[in-house]
């Protein structure tokens, strides 16, 4: 096995296109995992962390842009991501131990596309876009059409993600992420769901998404319209609980039955939705 | 294959080393620096037995290749002794019995140290999230958490 660093972009798509068993490491807390057990076995592992901006977050046309190697740590130190997208940046942080925090990416999470990563219902639910770079230039794709199925992506031979980008939060609007486990941490997503919202300054909900993880083969945009219109009221979230809890197509595991998995989908909802309109309310941008 | 050249810092001192693609940062800092204080527990990330800082940074060495540690900056338990003066966390872990059989402890105490480096009055709750990567199977947590809280406020003089 080779260790490439490019320094660029055009470099890094030139070793990826040209030796299709390689393998990207942002993070390494999944990939490395799978080396050492000896899962995967590619000819090459580009990190791709010293090229320019992978480590940076920055403010773009009122939104922002979040490199590919940045850990979900220095996310939650970034005081500015926090207050637009704390959903976002509450189930990036609720990745894996202190340590797991130090290292993993939001786009590596993407990328293993496993059904219950914890950072991509709230980016579903942000309307967030991964920008993709290959062979044919760089394209923006949503993130939730990257994962097509549980360890599968739409990413064609040769791509990479560089960046997510969390387009700017209207005026009064906020999100939430919540997951049930059955410990207190450390431990994957039995139900994840993550509740979007935009408020009219009277505390009126004028737009509203939802996305639900570990409850199908990938992440699920869940229709919230139950929610437009009022204020997130007890009748609403009960609308949206019903809506969480059709739409979940969980299977029955050791973590869970399918009975449970949807039953706790709407308790979630109903949760997070709450959650996110305190947030929306207090929001002053 | 040619083997890769790094040249880092390592408790403070410049280090280079030769290592293939696939060695872990530990496995070279067990293998060929002889610093064998950070374990091999798990090898996936899960018990925190090989936990170090890597640019002032909590990381498990398991889930880092030895050729990303160029030019970065790696701290280990070997560095957390000041000479022969123990850091309070390794006094009070000793006084206060909070370990038994010392393999979760080294990757415990870099980690606590990381902790009150940055939170010099962590809560309780504070500092069981924050351990909640290094598994100990021998002592139960309670007095891992008591002699972190009680050395911090030793630390902060206010004990």
């Amino acid at each position: 096995m080779k260790f490439e660093t490019p320094h660029s972009v055009d470099d890094a798509v030139a070793i990826l296109r040209a030796d299709p068993e390689a393998r990207v490491l942002a993070g390494g807390t999944d990939l490395l995992v799978r080396l050492r057990a000896g899962h995967i076995s590619p000819s090459a592992v580009v990190d791709i962390k010293r090229i320019p901006g992978m480590r940076d977050i920055s403010q773009e046309d009122g939104g922002w842009r979040i490199g590919a190697g940045v850990s979900c740590a220095e996310m939650g130190e970034h005081a500015g991501l926090k207050a637009a997208y704390p959903g976002v940046v509450e189930g990036a942080e609720l990745i894996g131990s202190t340590q797991v925090q130090g290292r993993c990416t939001m786009a590596g999470n993407l990328c293993n596309a496993g059904p219950a990563g914890d950072s991509v219902p709230a980016m579903v639910a942000a309307q967030a876009t991964a920008r993709v770079a290959g062979p044919n230039g760089t394209r923006d794709v949503a993130v939730f059409d990257i994962p097509t199925a549980p360890g599968q992506t739409s990413l064609a031979e040769g791509e990479f993600i560089t960046s997510i980008f969390l387009p700017a939060p209207p005026a009064h609007s906020s999100d939430a992420y919540l997951r049930f486990i059955p410990r207190t941490e450390m431990d994957i997503a039995v139900v994840g769901c993550a509740v979007n919202l935009t408020l009219d300054a009277a505390g009126t909900v004028t737009s509203a998404s939802m996305s639900l993880g570990a409850v199908g083969p990938k992440v699920k945009q869940v229709d919230a319209s139950a929610l437009v219109g009022t204020i997130c009221d007890d009748a609403a979230v009960e609308a949206l609980a019903a809506a969480a809890t059709a739409a979940a197509t969980p299977i029955d595991d050791k973590r869970g039955t399918i009975a449970f998995r949807k039953d706790v989908s709407g308790v979630l909802a109903k949760r997070a939705a709450r959650i996110a309109y305190i947030r929306a309310k207090g929001a002053s941008s | 294959m040619s083997r890769i050249h790094v040249t880092t810092t390592v408790n403070g001192d410049a280090v280079d080393y030769l290592c293939e693609a696939d060695d872990t940062l530990l496995d070279v800092l067990r293998d060929q620096l002889d610093l064998t204080g950070s374990k091999e527990g798990c090898a996936s990330g899960d018990c925190g037995a090989c936990t170090v800082e890597l640019d002032g940074r909590l990381v498990c060495s398991c889930l880092v290749l030895g050729a990303e540690a160029e030019g970065r900056t790696v701290e280990t338990i070997e560095g957390m002794a000041n000479g022969d003066v123990l850091h309070p966390l390794q006094k009070n872990f000793i006084e206060k019995a909070a370990l038994q059989c010392g393999v979760c402890t080294p990757g415990i105490l870099v980690a606590a140290k990381n902790l009150l480096d940055h939170t010099p009055d962590p809560s309780e709750e504070e500092v069981r999230y924050w351990l909640a990567g290094n598994l100990c199977r021998c002592t139960g947590y309670d007095k891992i958490i008591r002699a972190v809280l009680d050395t911090a406020a030793e630390m902060r003089g206010a004990a």
